[in-house]
């Protein structure tokens, strides 16, 4: 019965509006950064705040279709918008990394080259260019069956978003790894079989 | 003895806390009356306190949770009195020493040190203490000890922070007693003239301004002389990241970030960041404690 209503009351609710809450979160960080809000290190604070919500949200795109395969909840509608705002935050992370943390372009290379967590975190980064790229209707009608197989790529960076998290970490600290936990059971899910359908 | 160690900076440097619009010119001032020596002082007379509130806000203490306002916000609950120092191993005069009988014997003098974290950020902080060699001298040491072991306070219903594994508890640190013995070497009981919060390690902490952060060990309940390298925190961790000396040294990185800049904690989103100083700019007052040694061996 909730489940129904939920899945009523969704298709009422533009995408747009999706865009505008999950955009919001970006002026009010950037705001508290330059006024003190965001505590006595903001550069620090404002990448990794960008960096977390990127992994919610990447998160949040994962949950769709178990939610509907599992609970009967329809919000597959919003999963583009999901998508594209968790690449629109690790662009963002990535540029607070390059351009106010490290700040040269010559360290940041030598830093994903060197550096195995963010030659990981780059890696999803990168992975995560083709799909945003074909995420519209022309790239979906163009590539057909080949756009559902080049989208779990978002396993892979998923993973490696989780894992870049858990090996920044010093010593052992347990958020990253529930991330990482939330991660692998959300792609373990998906590897449950479909109950087999009666014959026609 | 105190004082052996004679600061760069005078007491007109340290920002008075209401009054940090006046501190150029008090410093121009001062310089032209000739009360800031000359020594090593053109690089150190930039050298200016963080605020009260970077030093009090911006913390690792895991012990109350592993973000940097978590020791602000928990270490409120820590019982700082009655403490007294077990101070045991090889000394003359072991036994369980009350704080106010090491100070009722001690020289508090200021200090103002950079202060280099592993994480590469940094800060500049006026500590008040003494040198570690007094309270040493103060317990007699015997010949046969080469090192210094010491032991933060663990209280778990305390510091919520100890209920996750993050470190082996108690926190654990060590020197070498050439180290502990040197006057830059200090015992911290404040901060810009007031007790030292409980967020820095209160009532008294370990001061190493040459070594990574870390090694600066707070609420100390334990200091222990051996002849054996005691196990550090840290190291037993991860030793292939953080080793025994840990000296701040910007040509050995971190197996996972880079040590040879680091941003100076205070300066905002647009901050430039610095160059990291060979044993945190204190090369020439400890280089010799480590002759010979391949520092990228004994990181």
């Amino acid at each position: 019965m909730l489940v129904q209503r939920i899945n009523e009351a969704a298709r009422r609710v533009p995408e747009w509006l999706v865009y505008a809450a999950c955009l919001t979160p970006i002026p009010v960080l950037l705001y508290a950064a330059m006024n003190g809000g965001l505590g006595r290190d903001p550069v620090k604070a404002l990448e990794h705040q960008l960096g977390e919500f990127a992994l919610q949200l990447l998160i949040v795109g994962l949950c769709m279709s178990p939610l509907r395969r599992f609970v009967g909840l329809n919000l597959i509608k919003f999963r583009r918008a999901i998508g594209v705002l968790a690449f629109v935050y690790v662009a963002l992370h990535l540029a607070v990394w390059t351009f106010l943390d490290v700040q040269t372009l010559d360290r940041v290379w030598a830093d994903i080259i060197k550096r195995p967590y963010i030659t990981i975190g780059m890696a999803g980064f990168v992975l995560m260019l083709p799909l945003a790229i074909t995420s519209n209707n022309w790239s979906v009608r163009k590539l057909g069956p080949a756009w559902r197989r080049l989208h779990r790529l978002t396993y892979a960076v998923a993973l490696l978003g989780a894992l870049h998290y858990v090996w920044l970490a010093k010593g052992f600290q347990l958020e990253p790894l529930v991330y990482l936990t939330i991660v692998s059971v959300l792609i373990g899910v998906r590897a449950i079989h479909r109950p087999s359908r009666i014959a026609a | 003895m105190a004082n052996r160690w004679t600061n760069d900076l005078s007491h007109a440097d340290v920002t008075p806390e209401a009054a940090y619009l006046n501190r150029r010119k008090l410093i121009a001032g001062v310089a032209a009356l000739g009360l800031i020596g000359s020594r090593t002082a053109v690089a150190q007379e930039q050298l200016e306190p963080n605020p009260w509130e970077d030093i009090t806000q911006y913390n690792n203490f895991y012990e109350f949770g592993t973000r940097k306002d978590d020791p602000v916000r928990y270490a409120g609950a820590m019982t700082t009195s009655p403490w007294s120092i077990k101070i045991d191993g090889l000394v003359e005069k072991p036994g369980d020493y009350a704080i106010e009988d090491i100070l009722s014997q001690m020289t508090i003098e200021e200090r103002i040190y950079r202060f280099r974290c592993v994480e590469a950020w940094s800060m500049v902080i006026p500590w008040n203490g003494f040198e570690l060699a007094d309270l040493l001298e103060l317990v007699g040491v015997k010949p046969e000890a080469r090192y210094v072991a010491f032991e933060t306070l663990l209280r778990p219903d305390e510091m919520p922070g100890v209920r996750y594994p993050v470190l082996d508890w108690p926190y654990v640190e060590g020197l070498r007693l050439d180290e502990a013995a040197h006057p830059l070497t200090m015992m911290a009981t404040g901060i810009y003239g007031r007790d030292i919060p409980n967020q820095n390690g209160a009532p008294i902490r370990l001061v190493v301004p040459w070594k990574y952060g870390f090694k600066s060990i707070k609420s100390i309940v334990r200091i222990t002389l051996t002849d054996d390298e005691p196990p550090t925190s840290w190291n037993r961790s991860a030793p292939r990241e953080y080793g025994f000396y840990s000296n701040v040294n910007p040509e050995v990185d971190h197996p996972r970030w880079s040590q040879a800049s680091e941003r100076l904690i205070g300066g905002g989103l647009f901050a430039r960041r610095q160059p990291t100083l060979m044993f945190n700019g204190y090369e020439d007052e400890v280089a010799a404690l480590y002759a010979g040694m391949d520092l990228s061996k004994f990181y």
